[in-house]
């Protein structure tokens, strides 16, 4: 007998599954947010996964408020919302408050970071912010064919070892990947595929105590949420936003936001 | 119970203020480092690069050249100049061809039929030689240097070169007390001003942002491109020998869109020196890599997005400005119409500033949209003059409008170089369209600079072709 769910798993078998919604969405089963520095394709990808015609620009900021679609892959809906490029989610600009603020409160299911192969290791910079935010991550490393033209070679599955989530290599412009991202963010999102994250360790030699001892706190003022670590970060370092919402309690539903009404709530807000 | 909450959040808050005091202010710049850090190390366990890496030279190389002190700008001229230079010399022969067909055929045609059905005097005017006439107008002399001039500045973009001239602008404007980000919003403002006052809210800093919005309009807007074209063409290639006439024709356009950046760059400066004073803050802007422009998508999109979308635009505002116009020119108090009364009013005010009343009638009609500024000053000034071996009667076009039959009615029409340099000078510096007014209330929430981006460019606008019309005039008395 032929076994059925090897060709489920091959992404050959799940390209012909995959459904363009542009932005006819209207109940979904997972989010996804798509971030990554300016100019690493990232609108392309978007285009690539929902059908839509963004315009892209070569410049920073050009994706001023955040752009949303939809696709159907298998028999789940995705809505994917596309965030400004921003190469930190650290200082306080528009663009990084916007995508920081998504990847927080918004808890999409799976975060896309697309990334330039050609500059990864300024790219990487982000994905490591993004991996202290959020459990569940693939990177997409875009512009391959340019990094192979440059002569420069990633190893993606060890990448991927290090990371601890899926690296896909892409070249949306072309198409080609596309099917192994689509793979990629089903199974994060479904959670066949569990994201061992990387954390960063090295700044912990000073504060480690510092930030165990919030963490802690943390823990057992909101029990149930998500990233203490980062939270306990932050409020070390003062992010006035992050004091804001432990004070007026939207920190508080972060808890919540495991149900799916209260994540629609916040995304739709 | 609240309370107690309540306490425990400011427990922690607490905490974390005593623990800060404690490791120093530097936490923020430590986890950058260890990020940075960490980043580097799994790079370069996962990254070989071949030793020939030529290629990765070329992008220095370029970038060396078109962003260095001494070439930066000049190469930025000199592209520009000839993209305007294909663009001008490109559009004459599909806009002889759309005439043709639209107001040589088409018109006649429907006149024809109008008189068969004997439709009433004033509903065919009103349609076909208001409406139908300015849309075809609009057509027939815009969509050639559209089609030509957009997909071209788009493969600049394309290409990777557009942030490079955000980078070579970017100094100046630290200088004078803006956002660097400000050079970005500008070249957007030169596909739509409207669409750079909302790019503006990449500038965090509210100060520096109005700075960014007030000084949008003086980026030459996708309807004000064809207008520099256009007269370019007919007064500035017209007034040198032929084989100069597109060279010299495409420099004057770069000079009016150099001339809007220093102007942008002068009103910042004074903006941020009086009424927006404050220190410029920084921004890191990454060059992007050059990369092969895809030619075939580039050229659905500038059609799509840009020509077609603005082509549409002006359409539909020409359509209501053809009946205003029909309508102005044919209402009639004992004999002499409602344009020819303001035209004659504000004739001795224009004088002073080299215009005439035809273009203040016409700036006033067109508020909606710039692109139909130049069909409508023709309507008038046919209708001005009388000229009947053109035109079929008072406010009504003439049958055919190549650019050198436009170039004929204007002359009869008393235009001179002058003329046509003032009219250049005043479509840069004068109010923005409604959409942009709107635009820019809705941004900055704010009557007060609403009001002031749209008086601050027509007082310009009048200042300085009031110094050129009189210096002209000392030097050729």
């Amino acid at each position: 007998m032929f076994d059925q769910s090897v060709c489920e798993t091959c992404p050959a078998h799940n390209v012909n599954n995959l459904v363009k919604l542009g932005i006819d969405m209207k109940d979904f089963d997972y989010v996804i947010a798509l971030c990554g520095n300016p100019n690493t394709g990232k609108s392309t990808v978007f285009n690539a996964l929902t059908g839509l015609k963004q315009h892209t620009g070569n410049w920073p900021g050009k994706t001023v408020t955040r752009a949303e679609g939809g696709f159907k892959y298998g028999n789940k809906k995705y809505k994917i919302v596309d965030l400004p490029g921003t190469y930190s989610l650290l200082s306080t600009s528009v663009d990084e408050e916007i995508a920081r603020d998504f990847i927080l409160f918004g808890q999409p299911d799976v975060t896309v970071v697309v990334a330039d192969s050609t500059r990864l290791e300024r790219n990487l910079n982000l994905v490591l912010q993004v991996l202290e935010i959020t459990d569940r991550a693939v990177l997409c490393l875009n512009l391959i064919d340019e990094a192979e033209r440059h002569n420069i070679k990633i190893d993606s599955r060890n990448l991927s070892k290090e990371l601890g989530i899926p690296v896909v290599p892409t070249a949306a412009r072309q198409k080609l990947g596309i099917p192994e991202l689509l793979q990629a963010i089903d199974e994060v999102a479904t959670g066949k595929y569990v994201c061992r994250p990387y954390r960063t360790t090295s700044e912990f030699r000073n504060v480690s105590h510092a930030v165990n001892e919030l963490q802690k706190m943390l823990s057992k003022e909101f029990p149930n949420l998500p990233n203490t670590r980062w939270i306990a970060l932050r409020l070390l370092e003062g992010d006035q936003k992050i004091i804001d919402a432990l004070k007026n309690g939207e920190l508080q539903n972060l808890t919540q936001l495991s149900s799916k009404e209260g994540k629609n709530e916040w995304i739709n807000k | 119970m609240n309370g107690l909450i309540n306490n425990s959040k400011e427990l922690i808050l607490a905490t974390a203020n005593k623990i800060r005091w404690e490791i120093g202010e530097n936490l923020h710049d430590v986890i950058t480092e260890a990020i940075y850090k960490d980043a580097e190390k799994i790079a370069s366990k996962v990254i070989t690069k071949n030793q020939s890496k030529r290629k990765l030279d070329w992008d220095t190389r370029i970038d060396k050249l078109v962003t260095s002190r001494i070439f930066g700008l000049p190469i930025m001229m000199l592209l520009l100049a000839i993209v305007f230079y294909i663009t001008i010399v490109g559009a004459n022969y599909p806009s002889d061809l759309i005439s043709d067909v639209l107001i040589g055929k088409i018109y006649p045609w429907l006149k024809l039929v109008a008189l068969k059905f004997s439709v009433p005097h004033w509903i065919s005017g009103m349609f076909i030689d208001g409406a139908y006439l300015a849309m075809a107008w609009v057509v027939s002399v815009m969509l050639p240097p559209m089609a030509i001039f957009f997909p071209l500045f788009t493969l600049l973009e394309d290409f990777g070169y557009l942030p490079r001239v955000a980078f070579n602008l970017d100094g100046i404007y630290k200088k004078i007390g803006a956002h660097g980000k400000q050079a970005l919003t500008m070249s957007m403002g030169f596909g739509c001003n409207a669409a750079g006052v909302i790019a503006t809210r990449i500038i965090d800093s509210p100060r520096e942002r109005l700075i960014a919005i007030i000084t949008n309009n003086f980026s030459l807007c996708n309807g004000r491109w064809p207008t520099q074209i256009l007269i370019a063409t007919i007064f500035i290639g017209g007034a040198v020998p032929a084989y100069l006439a597109g060279i010299v024709s495409a420099a004057a356009v770069v000079f009016v869109a150099l001339l809007g950046v220093i102007f942008s760059f002068v009103v910042s400066w004074g903006l941020s020196k009086t009424i927006l004073k404050g220190e410029a803050s920084t921004f890191s802007l990454e060059l992007p890599p050059y990369r092969p422009p895809r030619i075939l998508q580039t050229l659905y999109t500038s059609l799509i997005d840009r020509t077609i979308f603005v082509l549409w635009r002006a359409v539909v505002f020409a359509f209501p400005a053809g009946i205003v116009i029909w309508l102005v020119a044919n209402v009639k108090f004992s004999g002499i119409s409602i344009a020819e009364y303001f035209i004659d009013w504000v004739n001795p005010f224009a004088f002073l500033f080299g215009l005439n009343g035809v273009i203040l009638l016409a700036y006033i009609i067109a508020i909606p949209a710039n692109e139909i500024v130049i069909p409508t000053i023709l309507m008038l000034t046919v209708l001005i003059t009388k000229l009947h071996g053109l035109g079929a009667g008072a406010g009504v076009m003439f049958e055919t409008s190549s650019i050198s039959d436009t170039a004929l009615i204007l002359n009869a029409g008393g235009w001179t170089l002058l003329t046509g340099i003032n009219l250049m000078l005043f479509s840069l510096l004068h109010n923005p369209c409604s959409t942009t007014i709107y635009t820019i209330y809705k941004e900055t929430k704010s009557v007060k600079w609403a009001v002031i981006s749209t008086i601050l460019p027509i007082i310009l606008g009048f200042t300085v072709t009031f110094f050129v019309t009189q210096i002209w005039r000392l030097i050729n008395q």
